[in-house]
This record gives C-alpha cells, sequence and structure tokens, in this order.
C-alpha cells in the first residue's frame, strides 16, 4: 500500500521545529513531524511527557492557557496556523478536538451536536440542520441509541456514549482533522472498543492523531507512530515498524513495558 | 450579701484548677501504687475532674442569674408591704426597681418615696436567694468533682471521657445559634396570634388600604398590599433591574476577561462595598439620588415625582447588592468545569460565543440560586428604604411615586412612644413574620438550587 510507505508527499499537517514553553519551563522541544491525510497518528509515551501539549498546539488551544508559547511553524495544508492571517475560530472548526473526560454541553443531546453548526452558520434552514445532526451522530455510531431521545440531555448518556457525542459534535462541523486526547481513558472496555471501531471507520475520512497510554490500542488503530519522551520526539514510523522493530532504545525499553 | 455571678465564677474556676491538681495527682499516684499503666495520661484525669466541677455549676449559675431576680421579685410582692403597690403598669415597675437598687446597693436612697418600705423586704430576698444560689452551686461543684475524683482508676479511659465531654461543649455552641433563632420565631409567633386576635390574617394579607391608627383596631386600616408591593417593587423589581445584569456583567469580566492582578484588586474592592454599613447608602439615595431623580422626572413632566421614591431606593439598593450578586455568580461561572470552556473554544466559539452560550447557561442554576439569596436580602433591607423610599403606602406601579415597604413600617410601628400591646404596635410582630417567613422561603429554595447544581458538577 502505497500510503503506508513513511514519507508523506502531501501531508495534512506539518510540523517543523516545534518547541512550546509554559512560562519559562519548556514542554515540548524542537519536534518536526508530519500528519498524513487518510492515516490514524498516534502518539505515544509516558505521561508528562509532552503529548497533550504538542497535540494542542496542533489546533491552537494552547492560546488559550495563559503563559503558553509556541515556537517554531505548524502548517494546515502548506498554511501556517500561527500565521497572523490564521482565524483561529477557522481553524479550530478544520482541525476539531476530543478531550481525555468526555464534556458534553448542559444542553439537549440535539443541541450539543448543532452546537458547531449554530455558531459557525452551516445550515440553512432547520432541516438542513436537522441533517447535519442526523448524519453527524450516525457516523458516530450513536444514533441508532438516541434517535428517540434527542432532546434529553447530553450529560445523562453513559460515559462511552458522552464521548462519542463529543465525537459526533467534532464530525458535525466537517473538520479535516480530528485530534483525539486519551479519548478512551475514562471508559470502560466495551465502550473503548466502540471507540475504537469509530476511529476504523472515520479513518480516510478525517486526518485522525490520537494520544494514548494504551500500547495495543495505539497498534490496533494507528498506521504512524510517534513516540515522545521528556519532551522531544525519540521516534516516528510505521506503527508495525515501531512496534516489531524500533530503532532507539528508550523506544524499545517502553513498548517492552521498562518504564511508562 | 448579693449574688455576684463573676466572683463566683472565678471561684468555681479556683475550684476547678484544684480539682484538675488532685485529679491529676491521685491517677498518678493510683498507677504508682498498684504497677498498672495508666490508660490515659494523668492531664486527661485532672480534665475530667475539673470539667465535672466546672460544667454543671457554671449551667448552674447561668440559670440561676437569670431566675433569682424574678424570684426575688416575687418574694417581696408576697410581703404585707407590697399590697400598696400601684397594679399595674410603668409607676409600678418603676417603683419596684428603684427599691430593689437601694436594697442591692445601687443607688444610695430611695428616689420614690412609695419604694421606701419595699427596700427592706427586697434585701431581706435577695440576701436569702443569694444564699441559696451560692449553696446550690457549691453543692454541685463538690458533688460533680468528687463524682469524678473517685472514678479514677489507673484503667479509667479518662481520655474518651473528656473528648466527649468537649464534643457535647462544641455541640452546645453550635446549637446557641440555632436556638436563638428559634426563640426568635417563637416570640414574633406569639405576638403575631395576639395581633390576629384582634385583626384577621386575611386582612394583613390581602387588604389593600394601609393606615393604622392607636387605640383599639379600626376596620380596613391594616391591609398589607401596599407595603408587599412597595417591597416587591423596590427589593425584587427595580434593585434587581440594576442588580443582575451589572453583577452578572462584572463576574464574566472579572473571571473570562480581567488579567490576574486586575482581578486581584477588583474583587477585594468589590467585597469592600458589600461591607459598607447600609446607612451610608441610605444618606446616598436620600441625599444625591432621590432629588436628582425627582429632578428628572419633573423636566420630563410626570405626575407625582417626590423626593422619596421607589426608584431612588431601588436603584440605591441595585447598587448595594451588586457586589453579592456579582460574587455568586462569579463562583457559579468558575464552578463550570474548563472541559466545557474547552469544548466550545475547540469548536471554533469565540469566547463571547462560549460565554454566552455555554458558560451562563451552564452557571444559570447556580446564579438563579444567588439571586434569590439577594432578593432575599433586598426585601430585609431597612435603612434604605426609610431614608429613601418614603412612608405613604401608596398602591402605584409609577416608580418615581413614594411608596414604602414592610421594614419601613414596621420601624415607623415601633418608633415613637406607644403602649406594646395595641393592634398598631402588634402589627410590626405580625409583619415581621411575614416578611421572616418569606425570605426564609427563598433562602431554602435558593440553598437547595445551589446546592443541586454544585452536585451537577461533582
Ligand atoms: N497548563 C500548564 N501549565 C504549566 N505546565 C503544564 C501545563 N500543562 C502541562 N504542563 C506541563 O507540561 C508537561 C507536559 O504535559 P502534558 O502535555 O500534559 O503531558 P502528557 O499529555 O504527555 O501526559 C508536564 O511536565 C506538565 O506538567
Ligand atoms: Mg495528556
Amino acid at each position: 500500500m502505497t500510503q503506508d510507505d513513511l514519507s508523506i508527499a502531501d501531508p495534512k499537517m506539518r510540523a517543523q521545529g516545534v518547541s512550546v514553553f509554559y512560562g519559562e519551563k519548556q514542554a515540548i522541544n524542537d519536534v518536526s513531524i508530519d500528519v498524513g491525510t487518510d492515516l490514524v497518528t498516534a502518539f505515544i509515551g509516558p505521561s508528562g511527557c509532552g503529548k497533550s501539549t504538542f497535540l494542542r498546539s496542533l489546533n491552537r488551544m494552547n492560546d488559550t492557557i495563559a503563559g503558553a508559547k509556541v515556537t517554531g511553524t505548524i502548517e494546515l495544508d502548506g498554511e501556517d496556523i500561527y500565521a497572523p492571517s490564521m482565524d483561529v475560530v477557522q481553524l479550530r472548526a478544520r482541525v476539531g478536538m476530543v478531550f481525555q473526560k468526555p464534556n458534553p454541553f448542559p444542553k439537549s443531546i440535539y443541541d450539543n451536536v448543532a452546537y458547531g453548526s449554530r455558531i459557525h452558520g452551516l445550515a440553512s434552514s432547520k432541516a438542513d440542520l436537522d441533517g447535519i445532526v442526523e448524519r453527524a451522530l450516525t457516523r458516530a455510531g450513536l444514533w441508532d441509541e438516541v434517535k428517540d431521545r434527542l432532546t434529553e440531555s447530553g450529560t445523562a448518556l453513559s460515559g462511552g456514549q458522552q464521548q462519542r457525542l463529543c465525537i459526533a459534535r467534532a464530525i458535525a462541523v466537517d473538520p479535516e482533522v480530528i485530534l483525539m486526547d486519551e479519548p478512551c481513558s475514562a471508559l470502560d472496555p466495551i465502550a473503548t472498543a466502540k471507540i475504537e471501531e469509530l476511529i476504523h471507520e472515520l479513518r480516510g475520512k478525517y486526518a485522525i492523531v490520537i494520544v494514548t497510554h494504551n500500547m495495543q490500542q495505539a497498534a490496533r488503530v494507528s498506521q504512524r507512530t510517534a513516540f515522545f519522551h521528556l519532551g522531544t520526539l525519540v521516534e516516528y514510523g510505521k506503527t508495525t515498524d515501531i512496534f516489531t522493530n524500533p530503532k532507539a532504545e528508550r523506544t524499545k525499553d517502553y513498548i517492552t513495558g521498562r518504564y511508562g | 450579701m448579693t449574688f455576684n455571678a463573676a466572683a463566683l465564677l472565678l471561684l468555681i474556676l479556683g475550684l476547678a484548677l484544684i480539682g484538675w491538681l488532685a485529679g491529676r495527682a491521685r491517677s498518678a499516684m493510683l498507677a504508682g501504687r498498684s504497677g498498672k499503666k495508666l490508660h490515659s495520661r494523668p492531664q486527661y484525669h485532672g480534665w475530667y475532674v475539673a470539667l465535672w466541677l466546672f460544667v454543671p455549676a457554671a449551667i448552674f449559675l447561668a440559670i440561676w442569674s437569670s431566675v433569682s431576680p424574678g424570684l426575688i421579685t416575687n418574694q417581696v410582692l408576697a410581703s404585707p408591704a407590697a399590697e400598696s403597690l400601684p397594679a399595674f403598669g410603668f409607676e409600678r415597675s418603676a417603683i419596684l426597681s428603684d427599691a430593689r437598687d437601694v436594697a442591692q446597693g445601687k443607688a444610695a436612697k430611695v428616689r420614690l418615696p412609695a419604694a421606701a418600705p419595699l427596700v427592706e423586704p427586697y434585701a431581706a430576698a435577695t440576701h436569702r436567694y443569694a444564699w441559696i444560689g451560692i449553696a446550690a452551686m457549691l453543692a454541685l461543684a463538690l458533688a460533680g468533682g468528687l463524682y469524678a475524683f473517685t472514678r479514677i482508676r489507673p484503667d479509667f479511659r479518662a481520655r474518651t471521657r473528656v473528648e466527649r465531654i468537649v464534643m457535647a461543649l462544641l455541640l452546645l455552641a453550635s446549637l446557641v445559634a440555632i436556638l436563638t433563632t428559634f426563640g426568635i420565631v417563637l416570640s414574633l409567633l406569639f405576638e403575631s396570634l395576639r395581633f390576629f386576635s384582634l385583626v384577621p390574617m386575611r386582612e394583613l394579607l390581602f387588604g389593600t388600604h394601609w393606615n393604622p391608627q392607636s387605640g383599639a383596631p379600626v376596620a380596613d386600616t391594616f391591609g398589607g398590599i401596599p407595603l408587599f408591593w412597595g417591597t416587591v417593587l423596590i427589593g425584587a423589581i427595580i434593585a434587581m433591574i440594576v442588580a443582575i445584569p451589572i453583577g452578572m456583567m462584572s463576574a464574566v469580566y472579572l473571571t473570562q476577561y480581567a488579567a490576574p492582578t486586575v482581578r486581584k484588586w477588583v474583587k477585594p474592592m468589590l467585597e469592600i462595598l458589600a461591607g459598607v454599613p447600609t446607612v451610608v447608602y441610605g444618606y446616598f439615595a436620600a441625599l444625591t439620588v432621590a432629588p436628582a431623580l425627582r429632578n428628572f422626572a419633573v423636566a420630563i413632566g410626570i405626575p407625582n415625582a417626590s423626593t422619596e421614591s421607589a426608584l431612588a431606593a431601588g436603584v440605591v439598593m441595585g447598587v448595594m447588592i451588586i457586589p453579592f450578586v456579582s460574587s455568586m455568580a462569579d463562583d457559579s461561572i468558575n464552578a463550570v468545569p474548563q472541559a466545557m470552556r474547552d469544548g466550545s473554544l475547540a469548536l471554533g466559539a469565540t469566547p463571547n460565543e462560549t460565554i454566552r452560550q455555554v458558560l451562563i447557561p451552564a452557571a444559570l442554576p447556580g446564579v438563579m440560586g444567588g439571586i434569590l439569596l439577594a432578593v432575599s436580602r433586598a426585601i430585609g433591607e431597612t435603612m434604605i428604604v426609610v431614608m429613601a423610599a418614603g412612608l405613604s403606602a401608596n398602591l402605584t406601579a409609577n416608580p418615581f411615586a413614594s411608596v414604602t415597604t414592610v421594614t419601613a413600617q414596621i420601624v415607623k410601628l415601633l418608633t415613637g412612644d406607644q403602649e406594646f400591646d395595641s393592634a398598631k404596635t402588634l402589627a410590626a410582630f405580625a409583619l415581621g413574620l411575614v416578611l421572616f417567613l418569606v425570605t426564609l422561603l427563598l433562602n431554602i429554595v435558593a440553598l437547595r438550587i445551589v446546592k443541586k447544581y454544585r452536585e451537577a458538577y461533582e
């Protein structure tokens, strides 16, 4: 398969020499990485190594943290996302995000999914919006479970359903990239399996970047894996290579469970 | 010989100290003699004896100090010299207190001639009850001390007992406030019942004409509706129209936009505002805001604009409530998890959209609770309305007109010379009861809402 070739000719996102600082403290040091359009990219590494920090710099969520600073360049389709001309609202509509803990708004299921479309004015009519909501929920594999209770509060769903609602909410604004920060860490094994299945189905429609603690999960869902350690990118390559034939000693140690 | 509570308190404190030393020494001695190990360290045995000695005696002291004057007076009234006293009223109590002061050495000689024959019985009664009190107190102290002292054994669990006694004392302290409230409610209730025996409750609650007169109650003069309306107009409508938007906006600014340094300065300043005595706001309302509003009203041709207006009192009360609403809203907005805000921003919402569509709706239940508390505070506020709203009971929706409130009328009814059993005076208690019940209800509902809201984000 050509798409599993390591060189990515036309990356969806390209980070070059990226460092992230929280005040004086440096959390990410000189990371360069390409994110493929049709691929699922996994970020692995011991906790505190900067995976979330780097992920948040891809949709400029670090802007919301006082004192956070990003240097280097990050491009989306060749466009510098930290350039003054980049509208951060547009950027975040194109690069969606799913968080570690499901965070549905205390609104109805329908309003949760419709939230982004309403803000960005994507629907021209009520019927249009209904269609967007239905498609997003269907893609997130939640439609059959909630179609009769769209007016109920999103917070009344189970943890796994809430997380799929959050994925539907992100899909509804039709993003190009979806960032997921340990989306299953608060879920039970069955809900986790559903999310993984969903990631399989979404692959190809969106560029997906997933941070995970769970190495089996990275091996199951991703085609590319990046191993972070102490704020640096130690190794990046095809998932199969990283897990069967890691080049760096630190990667091998981590994968074989010597630390983490 | 009079009953000097302070000196007696010192006396039992001294006894308690002796008890402490004795208890400690005895426990150490018993342990030494029997060779057994003490369960509790010697000072706990000391404390055990001291507490048993002190607490019952001190409680008796407190009770005796409050009941003995009554007992003394009763004995005096039973004496033959009291037969010539006037039957009731101020004169009678003036004579009695005059005689008492002389008998207890607080005055050199009687001012009222009628008091002279009573001095002797008073002195005798004082003397008698002082001795009874002192003897009973000492007996109680000694009995308590001895009881505790004889229970000391090496394996006696003095530490556990002391802990339990201390806990009981702490419980007692926390009950004081509750019991006081209970007492207040009872007295309000009692006086209100007396009022309702003179004037039907229906009239107070639903009557529309308020013009209470001294003497026997006249029909259709105790209608509370104008007061209730004035209270609602000022406290729940005008004040809230001012306080809710400004308080909310300041909370949004402080939680979402203000730099930490700004927040560090502005928040304490708002809190200081909340501590300004209400009489100061009253001056501001009466001297500055009310005349300005009246001039404005006259200029735009509003009829019967008065210098005392609902608007002046309501606006200033609203300003007074701003810090309260703002700090409640601040807490509620801060209680909304950061994840909610991130979720909205990550969808491409602007900070403004996030505040309006996610944060405020999510914080609303908490804010509502805060607003109800603010209303309950506003309708109980007295000084501003007395100074700025006026005392004429008008049933009007014109905010430039003078209206009156429940609290202002209570003040009016209770000031000046009045006999304490006319319907006019008793009406103050009935109004107080209504106010108390309404604010109590508001507080209960508000606290429930706030609590539920907190749970939702646990
Ligand atoms: N908001 C923040 N302010 C300051 N330091 C932070 C902040 N968020 C994360 N960090 C620090 O940056 C480093 C990387 O954190 P993070 O990206 O959350 O790691 P990971 O997701 O890999 O567990 C950690 O040392 C963490 O303490
Ligand atoms: Mg993380």
